[in-house]
């Protein structure tokens, strides 16, 4: 459905997308997740056919970004990184707006966002201005979804929503994609990783690394400790003394500790009371999306 | 069309949402009008002046009383020595002095000729020349009625066309609507696109099936109709409040004033092109469309008496030809044959610039 093939954009000095590729088959959830600055936005307005890339090519179910740009405008619904509506328009007002652009009703498409759109039902007549963010987020949904585009853009949909939010957000992308719609979204939030049927690990405009979530996490090629003691920080500092660590980051109240496969938990152990650490907790984790995106980025 | 219509609807609540802009827009023009109307005179009235009268004759004291007696003269003291003359314009308290000389009286009636002296503080130069003048004006009229001169030397009579009594008024009324005019359109339209550019709307309006030419027509339709109302409200209060006459056909003014919001508008779209934010907008359209549209138009300054570049380049603001074609309607009362180049001007510039703003309006965001 949307294939990209070594795409290239620079920003007079800055390259931000270096010799992109990636396919998105029918009907898939598919995640782009990397860091601010990764690139993600500047993908998304080349598959919006508001920028040009500098090469490379990429196309949405069958149509060129670059040739066939009215046809693309025509069934793609994006959602641009800060929510796009008109603040001193109301909920309504905003929605038949862009209903009337994309030469629909409201009426016409109400099934694809009658879930959605039921949450606003009771502030249909307050500004948008005036909703909170996960509210406006929907609304924007909304608004993308009212001419029943074939492909759907997020560009960081959950970016300054509150947890509640998310996750309606993404039973609610789970629902869409139930209804055959393929969508393309990216976040710099890697838990949600984990929500996609297929994931780009993207960082510095390349991809690091394409596959499922489940793979990715799998193909962890270390061994992963998660260690809790009495002071997270000092443990931290001493860990990243560890003469076997290959990583060590702080995951909330607890430490992942990166190490060579011949590491077991007595060697760990013994290490950290050497040092003075208390109340010391070891186990031997499966890794996780992040602990790879960690390993990744280094 | 639906969709067009949709695009006018949403801007004109826009425009009507914001309260505070529209109490601006509309209460704008109306300050302006009346603060230019009151503040900017360059006719004069009940004016100070002092007199030393060194004749003291029958002569002298008539046009004493003649000079007391006109709206434009406030004879507010007699002086009695040279001395005083100097110390009376230091105090500030008048801004002219008329000397009569001792054989004021016999001078007159036997030698047709006898010189008063007008002593004025320059240091306002434009009042004491104004003050001057209407005194020589006083003085000669005096000495035809008086002596009953059949013409022994030429006498010059100046008579001000269009405007007899030389009142500003006609002059900023035009003034102050073209620049309105130019300040509503030209800066509204540009700060609404930068608007939509700033808060990420227009991405979506790009990538949507909108055609770029519905976009401008909903951008400029509405602010058309703002202007038309804001160009009736200075065209109210200039003749009713300031008794400007109107002379030509009010359809032939309407349609000019059209002409040339519509190229203001324009221009309006074409700085949005380039600015992307408000702040960028509004900066660009202050500095190179009001001041131009001020200093250059000869609304303040007379035209002729700029070095010659400044000529040159005063010809391609639109403020220029729109300020001619207004005081041609309106003063003299002419139709559109005597405009025909001003108007062809503004239409030219206007073609022109829809065209650029055309050709320059982005279907994508760089």
């Amino acid at each position: 459905m949307i294939t990209v093939q070594n795409i290239n954009k620079s920003y007079g000095q800055v390259q931000a997308l270096k010799s992109l590729s990636f396919n998105v088959e029918e009907g898939q959830l598919y995640g782009l997740i990397g860091p601010d600055g990764a690139g993600k936005t500047t993908l998304f307005r080349i598959l919006t056919t508001l920028l040009l890339a500098d090469s490379g090519e990429a196309t949405l179910d069958g149509l060129d970004v670059k040739k066939d740009y009215k046809k693309i405008r025509k069934m793609v619904g994006y959602m641009p990184e800060r929510f796009s509506l008109y603040m001193d328009l109301t909920v309504e007002e905003n929605l038949n707006f862009f209903a009337t652009v994309f030469q629909t009703t409201v009426e016409e498409n109400y099934h694809l966002i009658h879930d959605i759109y039921q949450m606003l039902e009771p502030f249909k007549k307050r500004k948008a201005g005036d909703l909170s963010g996960g509210m406006k987020q929907k609304l924007a949904l909304s608004c993308a979804l009212i001419h029943k585009p074939r492909v759907l853009l997020l560009d960081e949909p959950t970016t300054g929503v509150d947890p509640v939010s998310r996750k309606e957000f993404w039973e609610m992308l789970k629902k869409l994609q139930q209804g055959g719609l393929t969508t393309l979204v990216s976040t710099p939030f890697l838990d949600e990783a984990e929500l996609c049927d297929e994931v780009a690990l993207v960082q510095n405009g390349q991809i690091l690394k394409v596959d499922t979530p489940q793979n990715i996490a799998l193909a962890f090629p270390h061994k992963l400790w998660q260690i809790k003691s009495k002071s997270n920080y000092k443990t931290l500092k001493i860990l990243k003394e560890f003469n076997q660590k290959i990583s060590a980051f702080a995951f909330g109240n607890v430490v992942h500790l990166a190490t060579d496969l011949e590491v077991n938990e007595m060697m760990i152990e013994s290490y950290l009371k050497n040092k003075g650490v208390e109340q010391i907790q070891i186990q031997a984790i499966q890794a996780g999306i992040e602990d790879v995106f960690m390993d990744l980025m280094q | 069309m639906k969709t067009f219509a949709a695009f006018v609807r949403k801007e004109f609540k826009h425009i009507f949402r914001d309260r505070k802009t529209l109490i601006i827009l509309f209460g704008m023009p109306i300050v302006m009008v009346i603060m230019f109307g009151f503040a900017i005179r360059t006719e004069i009235s009940n004016s100070r002046i002092a007199i030393l009268d060194h004749a003291k004759d029958a002569h002298s004291q008539k046009l004493k009383n003649k000079i007391s007696a006109s709206e434009y003269f406030n004879v507010v003291t007699e002086l009695n020595s040279e001395e005083e003359i100097g110390e009376i314009f230091k105090r500030g308290d008048v801004k002219l002095v008329l000397v009569f000389p001792q054989d004021f009286g016999k001078g007159l009636v036997n030698e047709n000729h006898s010189p008063i002296q007008i002593i004025a503080d320059a240091s306002d130069p434009n009042t004491a020349n104004i003050l001057s003048s209407y005194l020589q004006a006083t003085f000669q009229s005096y000495v035809n009625e008086e002596l009953n001169l059949q013409a022994p030397n030429l006498n010059i009579t100046t008579r001000m066309m269009y405007n007899p009594e030389n009142k500003s008024v006609y002059m900023f009324v035009p003034g102050v609507m073209t620049i309105i005019l130019m300040l509503v359109s030209a800066l509204m339209t540009s700060i609404t696109v930068a608007k939509e550019k700033e808060i990420g709307t227009m991405e979506i309006l790009l990538v949507s099936p909108l055609k770029p030419f519905v976009i401008i027509l909903g951008k400029i339709i509405p602010y058309l109709v703002l202007a038309l109302i804001i160009a009736s409200t200075i065209l109210l209060l200039g003749l009713y409040v300031f008794n400007m006459p109107m002379n030509g056909s009010y359809y032939l003014l309407f349609a000019e004033i059209f002409l040339f919001v519509l190229c203001a508008l324009v221009l309006g779209l074409l700085i949005s092109t380039v600015a992307n934010s408000q702040q960028t907008a509004m900066l660009i359209s202050m500095m190179a469309l009001m001041l131009p549209s001020i200093l250059l138009s000869g609304f303040i300054f007379p035209i002729s008496s700029m070095p010659l570049p400044l000529q040159v380049i005063s010809n391609a603001i639109p403020a220029k030809w729109f300020i001619i074609i207004i005081k041609n309607i309106m003063l003299k009362g002419t139709g559109l044959e005597a405009i025909m180049f001003e108007t062809g001007v503004l239409v030219f510039i206007t073609v022109l610039l829809t065209l650029i703003a055309i050709k320059k309006f982005k279907i994508r965001l760089e």
